[in-house]
């Protein structure tokens, strides 16, 4: 499935949840569904999974979703643990899995075509976890994967979209960090 | 390894319940930790009972600099307990969401293989020598905690923190006392 489809196909479901994305799912959710919810400022590769448990852990009413890439969790696998064993019921994580670092020159990631997502979350705890290989099938099933408590995860099998522009002047910025800053405190 | 039983009778350290106490007062709510042996007896086994604290244990140091400061975002306070070794491990992650992204993350490392009667920059480890100096290179401000006098700082550094949105690293020379 193509990630911007299947970006397109959450957009409704996204209101007011907090949405933690990466690389260029981030990049074309930035486009798709541009919002101050949207927490853009990771910092490190790797690093959106913990980032996304301290946003639910500290936002307990607000659910969480975290647009994760297979090479940036590959750098935090044990963040798969560490959130299983707070269990915030609040966070949902998708995976999106192409076999590739794309924005660093598209190598190849460790693994790839083996590496098994969906039994590494259930190995580590979590609640559920699930894989889309297909954009029907997961226009079906989304809406009650999210209707679930977490901490779940969704692997999503995508090939590349649109070419979204890379902002990464934004993402690093003060200004973008104020903006989601903003929003949480607008409750 | 040197214990307390090895070293000059007049040697004081610092109470781990006063340590405990004090970060509660700043208002910190979670600490998120990978054990470490300076301040495993004296703070970590306290505070996971602790029902005014939150504990989130993690696999890796760096998961708690984004977990920190992801709930600076709401004025969650919260405390990474970790030993120099994860502060070194986590480097890029300070520096991206610490430093770059000018976010209260606070730390209280436990500096392992530090001598109790050394300051950090004398002792022999290599390891606990070169923390201070990183730590100034990222124009990241620290606190020595080793005296038992040195508690009183810890409440007014964390609401400094989160006032002016910056991080610190209160560095833990002596094991504190349960």
């Amino acid at each position: 499935m193509r990630r911007d489809h299947a970006l397109e196909i959450l957009k409704p479901l996204v209101d007011e949840q907090i949405v933690v994305a990466v690389y260029q799912t981030l990049f074309d959710w930035m486009v798709i569904h541009p919002r101050d919810l949207n927490y853009v400022a990771t910092g490190a590769m790797g690093q959106a999974s913990s980032h996304a448990l301290g946003l639910a852990l500290a936002n307990p009413q607000r659910e969480v979703l975290v647009f994760d890439g297979d090479g940036s969790l590959l750098m935090n696998l044990g963040s798969l643990v560490s959130i299983a064993n707070a269990a915030p019921a609040n966070l949902h994580h998708f995976v999106f899995v192409n076999g590739v670092y794309e924005v660093n020159g598209a190598h190849p990631t460790p693994g790839a075509g083996k590496l098994d997502f969906v039994g590494l979350a259930r190995a580590a705890g979590y609640v559920d976890a699930l894989e889309f290989t297909d954009i029907d099938l997961f226009e079906a099933g989304v809406a009650d994967f999210l209707a679930r408590p977490g901490p779940t995860l969704a692997v999503m099998h995508i090939e590349a979209g649109e070419p979204y522009p890379r902002d990464y002047a934004y993402i690093h910025s003060a200004a973008a960090r104020e903006s989601f800053r903003r929003a949480l405190a607008a409750d | 390894m040197t214990t307390k039983a090895d070293q000059p009778a007049d040697l004081q350290y610092p109470s781990g319940s006063e340590i405990i106490a004090a970060i509660k007062a700043a208002g910190v709510k979670f600490v998120v930790s990978v054990p470490d042996i300076v301040t495993s007896d004296g703070l970590l086994w306290p505070l996971s009972s602790d029902p005014e604290l939150k504990l989130v244990r993690v696999c890796k140091e760096d998961e708690g600099v984004s977990i920190c400061g992801a709930m600076s975002y709401n004025n969650t306070r919260a405390l990474l307990l970790m030993q120099q070794t994860g502060l070194m491990d986590s480097l890029n992650a300070i520096r991206a969401i610490g430093v770059d992204y000018q976010l209260p993350i606070c730390m209280m490392v436990g500096l392992q293989g530090k001598e109790p009667e050394l300051k950090p920059e004398d002792s022999a480890s290599y390891g606990v020598r070169i923390i201070e100096p990183i730590l100034r290179a990222m124009d990241i401000p620290s606190r020595l905690i080793e005296t038992p006098s040195d508690i009183a700082y810890i409440r007014n550094d964390i609401e400094q923190a989160y006032r002016s949105s910056t991080t610190f690293c209160f560095l833990i020379g002596r094991s504190p006392t349960p």
